[in-house]
């Protein structure tokens, strides 16, 4: 049994609305978050850290899906990282919606649906997994970095961004993976300890490794695919309409089947994938 | 005004010849098959929901992206996307007996008569479809859907089709992208349609200013949401006046208030669209919300406001 707060809660009378049990199991919550911190991380980048009930996030790589005041559809992001009852996402201002994000004062409440997507999966890691991020994909494996490290396996991670000004939560990530974090920048215009790495992270991939995770931009993902000599995973990104499953907005074609992006993935196995064109 | 008690209030319909405990119905298209929302809440308190628009064969539908927000709305191009109506039956049907025990809506879609009849003979079978909703109104498929709602003799063979094999109450799904749309009601009345269901989206585009491309991948597709409500509400209110058969009200419907006033210019029961999508919670909210409003408005059987603007 659950108790299922309906989020509505604001619109109906307290008295339909307090905690009605149901049978039956379910992944995704609705529910209020405070924000205590959305601050500047880097070129049009911000971390925002909410607090709420996380307990339907369960897996990294998964996303919560926000509503914004003023914007119909609600907004997609993946968990940069997440406890008991934090969570924090790292978003890109690309339009009206994530500008109306990074402006929102801490103090405010806003409405999240959670849990949503399947996530990475982590018991496939084996020893040394790599981990393979480009710029705004970079968020959802640092949960994964440290769910990895966790259970014993010791991750090598390789972070593509376009230029120094965009580099964000490098030492975070060398807080848990350490020397075996490298940066890359397509200018070459930042450098630190791991050296100064310009081109594409597929230069720059380990010799070996025992499993892979990715998430970034489709054209890193396509040379990421191509680069990789073991299985893998990897993240996807479409414009969805629900965010739960339910209109079918951001389906594709796979090996085994049409999937929908937000409830079959974002998280698609290498040997699943079919590429577009 | 008289003050009523929740005992007193009632919000039974009568929908072609089938009483549902009340008007709220989850549109086709976003509420699935039904049995994921009955992971979030009990479904079977809402009236009934119409199931995500079937065709004889499995589609993919269009490319993505498919979706385009607009203000107080969204931009869909799916395109019937569905297993097919073999897997329906086989699959989606089963799974939805184990959490609903009231009559189901099946929507269906075609490019052809013969394939609208086909589906809805595949489906006369199935004890749990109470209703069929014929969708002669999608925007996103080219050669069938819209093509066969925008024509009064296209659309009455297409019900006129689907009568002979069914002897299930059929609705007429229709599209607001035409002139007149109480030509084709009466169109699809005058083929035996028990009821008229209207609207579906709102033809519509987005552009991308700094891609220089169309939002979306087919570049137009079905504008839904808040926006289109008072639309809708004008084509239920002209539509009520040119049928006898009962109409279903939809296009933006978001709260209770929304369920009455649709209901007050002349539809019979309501369905949620896009609001779903938003908010899973949604329909359910409305449902719970209903009585209460309905009480505050001194309104205490809800087929007494039927058409109210119509008389």
């Amino acid at each position: 049994m659950y108790n299922i707060r309906v989020p509505g809660a604001r619109r109906c009378p307290a008295a339909f609305c307090c905690n009605l049990p149901f049978p039956g199991s379910f992944a995704m919550k609705q529910g209020f978050f405070t924000i205590t911190e959305n601050r500047k991380l880097a070129d049009a980048t911000f971390l925002m850290r909410l607090e709420g009930d996380t307990e339907a996030i369960t897996a990294p790589g998964q996303f919560v899906n926000i509503k914004l005041d003023g914007f119909y559809l609600r907004r997609p992001i993946s968990v940069f990282d997440c406890d008991g009852k934090t969570l924090s996402i790292i978003y890109k201002v690309v339009g009206r919606g994530t500008d109306a994000l990074s402006k929102t004062e801490p103090g405010k409440e806003l409405d999240l649906l959670t849990g949503l997507g399947n996530g990475y999966d982590i018991g496939a890691a084996g020893k040394r997994p790599l981990l393979i991020g480009g710029g705004v994909g970079v968020p959802p494996l640092y949960w994964l970095c440290k769910k990895l490290a966790a259970q014993g396996a010791m991750p090598q991670v390789v972070l593509g961004f376009n230029s120094a000004k965009d580099v964000f939560a490098v030492a975070e990530f060398r807080a848990v993976a350490g020397p075996d974090v490298k940066i890359v920048t397509v200018d070459g215009s930042y450098s630190d300890i791991g050296g100064c790495n310009k081109g594409f992270v597929t230069d720059f991939l380990p010799a070996s490794y025992t499993y892979f995770y990715t998430c970034g931009p489709e054209p890193m993902l396509r040379a990421v695919y191509k680069a990789t000599s073991t299985e893998g995973e990897f993240s996807f990104e479409e414009r969805m309409g629900c965010g739960f499953g339910a209109c079918m907005g951001c389906s594709c074609k796979t090996v085994t089947g049409y999937k929908r992006i937000c409830k079959d993935g974002p998280v698609l196995k290498k040997e699943e994938i079919l590429w577009k064109n | 005004m008289e003050k009523l008690t929740e005992t007193q209030v009632n919000t039974s319909v009568n929908l072609c010849g089938i009483r549902i405990d009340n008007p709220v119905i989850p549109a086709s298209g976003t509420f699935g098959y039904g049995y994921e929302f009955a992971k979030l809440y009990d479904i079977n308190e809402l009236g009934t929901f119409s199931f995500k628009g079937t065709t004889l064969e499995p589609r993919f539908g269009n490319p993505t992206p498919r979706i385009a927000e607009c203000t107080a709305g969204m931009i869909n191009s799916v395109g019937l996307q569905n297993p097919g109506v073999h897997a329906v039956i086989n699959t989606e049907l089963p799974e939805l007996r184990k959490v609903f025990h009231k009559p189901v809506m099946a929507n269906i879609s075609g490019f052809s008569v013969e394939e609208y009849a086909k589906t809805a003979e595949l489906l006369n079978g199935e004890e749990q479809i109470g209703w069929f909703e014929v969708n002669i109104s999608c925007p996103n498929v080219h050669g069938g859907g819209m093509s066969f709602g925008t024509d009064p003799k296209a659309a009455a063979s297409v019900i006129d089709a689907v009568k002979r094999v069914t002897t299930k109450p059929v609705l007429a799904k229709l599209s607001p992208n035409v002139t007149d749309v109480t030509l084709i009601a009466r169109a699809c009345e005058a083929a035996g349609a028990d009821g008229i269901s209207l609207i579906n989206t709102l033809l519509g585009m987005r552009f991308d200013v700094r891609r220089r491309k169309p939002v979306i991948a087919n570049t137009m597709g079905g504008f839904s949401g808040p926006a289109i409500f008072p639309v809708a509400l004008r084509m239920v209110y002209q539509t009520a006046n040119a049928v006898n058969v009962p109409v279903v009200g939809m296009g933006g419907v978001s709260s209770a208030e929304d369920v009455i006033e649709m209901m007050m210019c002349g539809a019979t029961a309501v369905e949620t669209g896009a609001v779903n999508l938003v908010d899973p919670y949604a329909s359910l909210n409305i449902v719970r919300e209903l009585p209460v409003k309905m009480r505050e408005l001194g309104i205490s059987d809800i087929k007494n406001i039927i058409g109210i603007a119509n008389k």
